[in-house]
């Protein structure tokens, strides 16, 4: 079985977000950046199918040469390799792009991504990816099994979850519950720092679309306390005052 | 060239995301200068499909493939993109919801459109074609230039109040052939979780934390919920113990909601809960310790125990109800 793993960077989940004054660009000063959390998962779910049924996982990001500490990290979590396409990743069908002519000559069984990066919130990636190389995609998935060619998933739907299976190769992105997270251990520090990180240049593609203009929500007003024993006055307040009720 | 508009039904009704997207599509239309056409999948009867005229559809394709009665993206996405192209639409709208997700990527790359998810306001059309989105899992909003001759826009559910614009739409029957190869991958089962109302679509939600103490001291939190017509919701450790199902877990892994309304009851606002929630246009804290950090996140607050608080606020909604039916 062979597998790839896309993994993005993303801003600590405890990051205080700002940006710059003219509000063009992230502002990245004190910010720790992270493997996207759903990615460690996808990343776990790939190396537990690995040890059950043999074969290798493979993690790519897009990238500048500051995301190759968390490229290692995967490597120390228990990636074999790891290919690093040299390119700012602004827009979702340029990123799509690129992985997709990896995985055009890879011979990939799997394709794996988180539900969405938790810094753009794109949910984007995964589905254009599995267009890009004609393949079935499965998004927001919280279980992933294979029977030999065919894999059986559960994806969240509205109100429910949905079983679906589909033929290998697919493309699936995964949601908490598919796997546990594993913190890399000593071993896997040591052994990540030899393993191949190979570094390729992009492909000419276009970038569809460009986030332009950033802004923090506007502040929300003081918390208007109710005293405990006047719930009342609370149903009050969402009717006359919020009218939600 | 109108504005294409995919109108999602569950069990042959549209979803009150529908209406939204319909409402989002026909005031983009008018920004445009266009008219709306709105695609339904699935059976729907004539007097239902005529419904999304009242949000301002002047012309409904039906597709009644019954490939299509199990949700199938790849197919879902073929018939989408044929629709545009025969409409020639320069603006597609979806819902953000796990549909719209599945489906408006692969849309994306068929008809090499920009795509912007969870855009929350109608789209400014200056010299560039600009919509704004949440970022940062609702830490901040940002401005997407859309920047190729289609734009396909998923609109984040609750966060575009339905408008009413009356049209008498006309109802073609419409079914694009689509691939074989689209069918690959099969939806077998659903299964529906217990809860009545879907947590990602509830317009209300009540949720609980660690505050609550153990699973055993949940029924006012549902007994609540059930007066309020309200989704139930959790916090991580709640759901990782094993007091509440998962699929009630909200936040940065969880689900991320904005439901018009959350009422958090014992749970403390830690910033990764707060990733998932923070966006809900009412927010309610009810805490036993004034100091609490979701005080600072929300509209309104009760610093006291939930034990003796939430009975009287069950009581309240009643009493509420009784007086307002
Ligand atoms: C990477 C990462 C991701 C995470 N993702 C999520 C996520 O998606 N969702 C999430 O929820 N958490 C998430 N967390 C965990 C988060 O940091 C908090 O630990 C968690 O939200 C705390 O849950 P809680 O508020 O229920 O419990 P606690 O922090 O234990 O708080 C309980 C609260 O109940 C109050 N209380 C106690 N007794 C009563 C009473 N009788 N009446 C009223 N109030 C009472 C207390 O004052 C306290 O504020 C994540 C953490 C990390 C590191
Ligand atoms: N720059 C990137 N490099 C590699 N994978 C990525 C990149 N950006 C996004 N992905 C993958 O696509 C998923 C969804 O991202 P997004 O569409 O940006 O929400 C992520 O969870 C990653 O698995």
């Amino acid at each position: 079985m062979k597998i790839l793993v896309c993994i993005s960077n993303v801003p600590d989940t405890t990051a205080r977000i700002s940006f710059t004054p003219d509000g063009k660009a992230f502002n990245t000063s004190g910010v720790q950046f992270i493997i996207n959390p759903y990615d460690e998962i996808a990343l776990t779910r790939a190396l537990e199918l690995k040890e059950s049924l043999g074969g290798s996982v493979t993690v790519i990001n897009v990238g500048k040469p500051d995301t190759e500490a968390n490229i290692r990290k995967a490597l120390a979590i228990g990636a074999d390799d790891a290919i690093r396409v040299n390119a700012d990743p602004s827009d979702a069908y340029f990123v799509a792009s690129q992985i997709a002519h990896v995985a055009k000559t890879g011979g990939y069984d799997i394709i794996l991504t988180g539900k969405e990066s938790i810094d753009y919130n794109g949910s984007q990636v995964p589905g254009m990816i599995a267009e890009l190389l004609g393949i079935p995609s499965v998004s927001v998935a919280t279980k992933l099994t294979i029977d030999g060619t065919t894999a059986t998933l559960e994806r969240e739907i509205d109100g429910g979850k949905e079983i679906v299976t589909t033929p290998l190769p697919f493309v699936a992105s995964a949601q908490k519950g598919m796997a546990e997270p594993r913190i890399p251990n000593m071993r896997g520090i040591m052994s990540a720092r030899t393993k191949p990180l190979a570094v390729t240049e992009p492909q000419g593609s276009p970038a569809f679309t460009v986030n332009e203009k950033y802004e923090l929500p506007p502040a929300k007003a003081a918390c208007k306390m109710i005293p405990a024993d006047n719930p009342a006055a609370l149903i009050d307040l969402l009717h006359n005052e919020a009218k939600i009720i | 060239m109108p504005v294409l508009v995919f109108a999602e039904s569950i069990d042959g009704k549209f979803k009150k995301s529908a209406f939204e997207a319909v409402s989002y599509a026909n005031e983009t239309a008018k920004i445009l200068g266009t008219t709306t056409t709105a695609i339904s999948v699935g059976n729907i009867t004539g007097d239902d499909l005529k419904q999304l005229g009242e949000y301002g559809a002047s012309k409904i394709l039906s597709v009644t493939d019954s490939r299509l009665n199990n949700f199938v993206n790849q197919a879902y996405a073929s018939v989408i993109a044929q629709a545009a192209k025969d409409e020639g639409a320069e603006v597609v709208v979806l819902s953000n919801t796990y549909t719209g997700k599945a489906v408006a990527p692969r849309l994306a790359v068929k008809l090499q459109a920009s795509l912007a998810t969870g855009v929350i306001q109608l789209p400014s059309k200056g010299d560039k074609f600009t919509v704004k989105k949440k970022s940062f899992s609702g830490k901040a909003l940002s401005e997407v230039v859309c920047n190729t001759p289609v734009k396909i826009l998923s609109v984040a559910p609750n966060s575009f109040t339905i408008i009413k614009s009356p049209a008498t739409p006309s109802i073609t029957a419409y079914n694009p052939a689509i691939p074989d190869t689209d069918f690959r991958s099969v939806s077998g089962e659903i299964v529906k979780s217990s809860g009545k109302v879907s947590v990602t679509e509830a317009e209300i939600v009540v949720s609980a934390g660690r505050g609550m103490k153990g699973p055993e001291n949940w029924g006012m939190v549902e007994e609540l919920a059930a007066e309020l017509g309200a989704a139930t919701a959790c916090s991580k450790p709640v759901a990782d113990i094993g007091w509440r199902p998962h699929h009630e877990h909200v936040g940065q892994t969880g689900k991320a909601i904005s439901p018009n309304l959350y009422i958090a009851i014992g749970i403390s606002g830690a910033i990764q809960h707060l990733a998932g929630v923070n966006s809900s246009k009412v927010i309610v804290a009810i805490n036993k310790d004034p100091e609490a950090p979701f005080f600072k996140a929300a509209d309104y607050g009760i610093a006291g125990d939930a034990f003796e608080v939430v009975p009287k606020l069950i009581e309240a909604v009643k009493a509420f109800k009784a007086s307002h039916h």
